[in-house]
C-alpha cells in the first residue's frame, strides 16, 4: 500500500484518543453503536453462507446423504476412499495439475511477451491490449460455447481448415486422448489477457531511468530484459503465478459447454468432478468431500505459495 | 504485497512508454506477432457472429467467410424472443442485488476495520479474508441444502446471497485499504466539530470513495454477470434464469441448428463487448485492481 504517502500507521489510535477531547463521550462518538449497526450484515452473511457451510461439508462428508431428512448413515472415512480410489478423479487431479503447469509455463510466458512488445513504443498498442483482454471479460460460458463451435468437425473453424487442407474432419472435443489439449487452449485463450495486463502495470512501474542505464552500457535488447526487466517484474510474476494457480483450480464453467468432463471423464477437472458425481447424482456426503479435498488443496496451495514466493512482496 | 495498481492504477489509456523508439525490423517482427494473436483472439468471436448469419448448410460449407445470403431472421427472432429478455433481466436484477449488497456490506464492515479499533479487530478481519482463499463450489452442496432450509430456491435472493457472501472478503478488503489511505486529518478534523463515526461514514467516507466504489461494484458485477455455478445449483425455473444458463438450454434445445446458437451466444455476449468497449478505461482498471490489491 502507499503507506508513504499518508501516515496509515497513525490512525487506528485517533478514535480512541480524539473522542474524550471534547469532555464527555457522547453516544456519537462512541464506537459501538457503529460496530452494532455496521459489522452484523456482512458478519452474518459471510458466517451463513461461507464458513457455516464449508463447516458442514466437513460433517456431511462423514455421511452417506442423498439430502432429504437429516443425515444419519454415518460412514466415517468411506467417502474419502471412495473419492481417491476414484479413476475419474485421479483424472481430474491430474487435469487441474495440467490446467496449473500450462497456466504457468505457457499462458505467463506468452503474457509476459506480449506485455513487453505492447509496452514499446509502437502505434495502436492500445487497440491491441484491448483485443487481448476482451477474453477474459467475457463469461466462461460463453467462451466455452465459442470453443465447442470452432473445435466442431462438422460445422466449425477446425473442421473448415481440414476440409480447406482436405483432410478429414477431426472431432478433438469427442477424442478422449486430444480433448484435455483442446481445453487447454482455450484456457490459455481467455485468461493470457488478464496476466498481460498485470505485466503491463509491472512494466509501468519500472524505473525507466534503470534501463536507459543499461542502454549507456550497451546492453542489449534481451540481455536488457533478462537482466533488469524480469528481475524486477519478480512480484509481478510471482503474482500472476499465484492467480494462475488459483483460477485453474476453480475451473469449472468452461468446461460445461465444451465437453462437460467427458468423453468417458477424460476431461474432469476437481469441480466438475465434483458436480457430475455430487450434485446431479444428490450424493451430498460423497459431494462435500470432494469439496473438502478441494478446500485443503486450495488453502494448502494459497497459504504455502503466500509463505514461501511471496514473503517480502 | 506490492500494490502496482495503487500507485499507478492500470490504465489503458495511457500510451505505454519504455525505453527507446523501436527500429524498423523489430517494429515489423512486433507487428506480426502483436497481429498475429490478435487474429487467433477475434476470429472465433466474429466467425461466432458472422455464423449466426449464416443458414446451417453455409455454415457447414464456409464457417470462415461472410454469409452467402443474410439469414436476418436467425437474428431477429431471438431478439423478438421473450425468452432472450427475461434472461436477460434476470442476469440484470441478479447482478445489480449482488453489486448493492456487496458495496453495502462491504463498506460498512471496512468501515469499521479501518477506522475502529476493537478487540479482536484483527482476528475478525483474517476471518472475512479467508472467503478470498476457496471457490464457492468447495460449499456448494451444504450451501443448496441451506439455501434450501431457508426456504430460497429457486429465488433471486437464493442465487444473489451466496454471491455476496462469496464477494465479502475482496469487497472488505478493497474498502479497508482505500479507508485507511484517505487523510487522516479530515478524520480529526471531523471529530474535533464533534461529527460521530455515523456522520463521518456518510458525510465524508462515502462521498470521497467513489472510485473504490466502482472497482467493487465492477468486480461484482461482472462476476455476478459470468456467474453460472450458483444459478446452477440454486434455481429450477427456466423463468428466472440468467443468460449463462439460458445458453445451456438453448444450445441443449437447437443442438441440430448450430446457427440458430451462434446467433444466441452473439446476442448475449453482445452487452458485455459493448460495456466493455464504453467503458474500458474502468473495466480493465476495475478487474486488475482487484486482483493486485489482494
Amino acid at each position: 500500500m502507499s503507506d508513504s504517502l499518508m501516515p496509515a500507521n497513525a490512525r487506528p489510535s485517533t478514535g480512541v484518543v480524539t473522542a474524550p477531547r471534547r469532555g464527555r463521550r457522547s453516544l456519537a462518538h462512541s464506537k459501538w453503536p457503529v460496530l452494532i449497526l455496521f459489522l452484523p450484515p456482512a458478519l452474518l452473511v459471510f458466517t451463513v453462507l461461507v464458513i457455516l457451510p464449508m463447516g458442514e461439508a466437513a460433517w456431511y462428508s462423514f455421511f452417506n446423504w442423498n439430502g432429504y431428512g437429516s443425515p444419519t448413515q454415518w460412514i466415517g472415512l468411506r467417502n474419502y476412499q471412495l473419492i481417491f480410489r476414484n479413476s475419474a478423479f485421479t483424472q481430474a487431479l491430474i487435469n487441474n495439475g495440467l490446467i496449473v503447469l500450462v497456466s504457468v509455463c505457457v499462458q505467463i510466458p506468452l503474457a509476459l511477451w506480449l506485455a513487453t512488445m505492447i509496452s514499446s513504443r509502437i502505434k495502436g498498442a492500445l487497440l491491441f491490449r484491448l483485443i487481448f483482454f476482451l477474453p477474459y471479460v467475457l463469461a466462461d460460458v460463453a467462451a466455452g460455447m465459442i470453443w465447442r463451435f470452432v473445435y466442431d468437425g462438422d460445422f466449425g473453424l477446425v473442421g473448415g481448415i481440414a476440409h480447406f487442407l482436405g483432410a478429414e474432419a477431426p472431432f478433438w472435443l469427442a477424442d478422449r486422448d486430444v480433448a484435455m489439449y483442446a481445453i487447454l487452449g482455450v484456457v490459455v485463450w481467455k485468461y493470457f489477457g488478464f496476466h498481460m495486463m498485470l505485466f503491463i502495470a509491472g512494466l509501468q512501474a519500472i524505473d525507466k531511468s534503470v534501463l536507459e542505464a543499461a542502454d549507456i552500457d550497451g546492453a542489449t535488447g534481451f540481455q536488457k530484459f533478462r537482466l533488469v526487466t524480469l528481475p524486477l517484474l519478480g512480484s509481478t510474476v510471482r503474482l500472476s503465478v499465484f492467480f494462475g494457480v488459483v483460477g485453474s483450480l476453480q475451473l469449472f464453467d468452461m468446461i460445461m459447454p465444451l465437453t462437460g468432463g467427458g468423453p468417458s471423464n477424460s476431461t474432469q477437472t476437481m469441480v466438475t468432478f465434483l458436480y457430475n458425481f455430487g450434485v446431479t447424482r444428490m450424493q451430498i456426503g460423497f459431494g462435500s468431500a470432494v469439496g473438502v479435498v478441494l478446500f485443503v488443496i486450495c488453502v494448502t496451495l494459497a497459504f504455502s505459495y503466500k509463505r514461501v514466493f511471496m514473503r517480502n512482496d | 504485497m506490492t500494490d502496482i495498481s495503487a500507485a499507478q492504477p492500470i490504465d489503458a489509456a495511457k500510451a505505454p512508454t519504455s525505453g527507446q523508439p523501436v527500429r524498423r525490423s523489430t517494429q515489423v517482427y512486433i507487428y506480426v506477432s502483436l497481429i498475429l494473436v490478435a487474429a487467433i483472439v477475434i476470429v472465433p468471436l466474429v466467425s461466432t457472429a458472422l455464423g449466426g448469419f449464416k443458414t446451417l448448410g453455409d455454415l457447414r460449407a464456409n464457417p470462415f467467410g461472410l454469409p452467402v445470403e443474410w439469414q436476418w431472421s436467425n437474428y431477429t427472432d431471438i431478439i423478438f424472443s421473450k425468452r432472450y429478455w427475461l434472461q436477460m433481466t434476470n442476469s440484470l436484477i441478479i447482478a445489480l442485488l449482488t453489486v448493492f449488497l456487496t458495496i453495502w456490506f462491504g463498506a460498512m464492515a471496512a468501515y469499521c476495520f479501518a477506522h475502529i479499533r476493537f478487540f479482536g479487530s484483527s482476528y475478525l478481519l483474517n476471518y472475512f479474508l479467508i472467503g478470498l482463499m476457496f471457490p464457492a463450489a468447495t460449499a456448494i452442496l451444504p450451501l443448496y441444502i441451506r439455501i434450501r432450509d431457508l426456504g430460497l430456491i429457486d429465488t433471486y435472493w437464493g442465487v444473489v446471497l451466496p454471491q455476496v457472501a462469496f464477494g465479502m472478503g475482496m469487497s472488505i478488503m478493497l474498502f479497508r485499504n482505500y479507508f485507511r489511505n484517505l487523510p487522516s486529518e479530515l478524520f480529526d478534523a471531523a471529530f474535533v466539530d464533534g461529527c460521530g463515526y455515523l456522520r463521518f461514514f456518510w458525510h465524508v467516507t462515502l462521498p470521497l470513495s467513489r472510485p473504490i466504489i466502482a472497482t467493487v461494484g465492477i468486480i461484482s458485477f461482472v462476476s455476478s454477470w459470468n456467474n453460472y455455478i450458483v444459478p446452477l445449483i440454486m434455481l429450477n425455473s427456466e423463468s428466472r434464469y440468467p443468460w449463462p444458463l439460458g445458453i445451456m438450454i438453448y444450445r441443449g434445445e437447437f443442438s441440430t441448428e448450430w446457427q440458430l446458437v451462434l446467433a444466441f451466444i452473439t446476442l448475449t455476449i453482445l452487452p458485455t463487448i459493448i460495456a466493455f468497449f464504453l467503458a474500458q478505461k474502468h473495466i480493465i482498471a476495475g478487474l486488475t485492481a482487484g486482483a493486485v490489491k489482494s
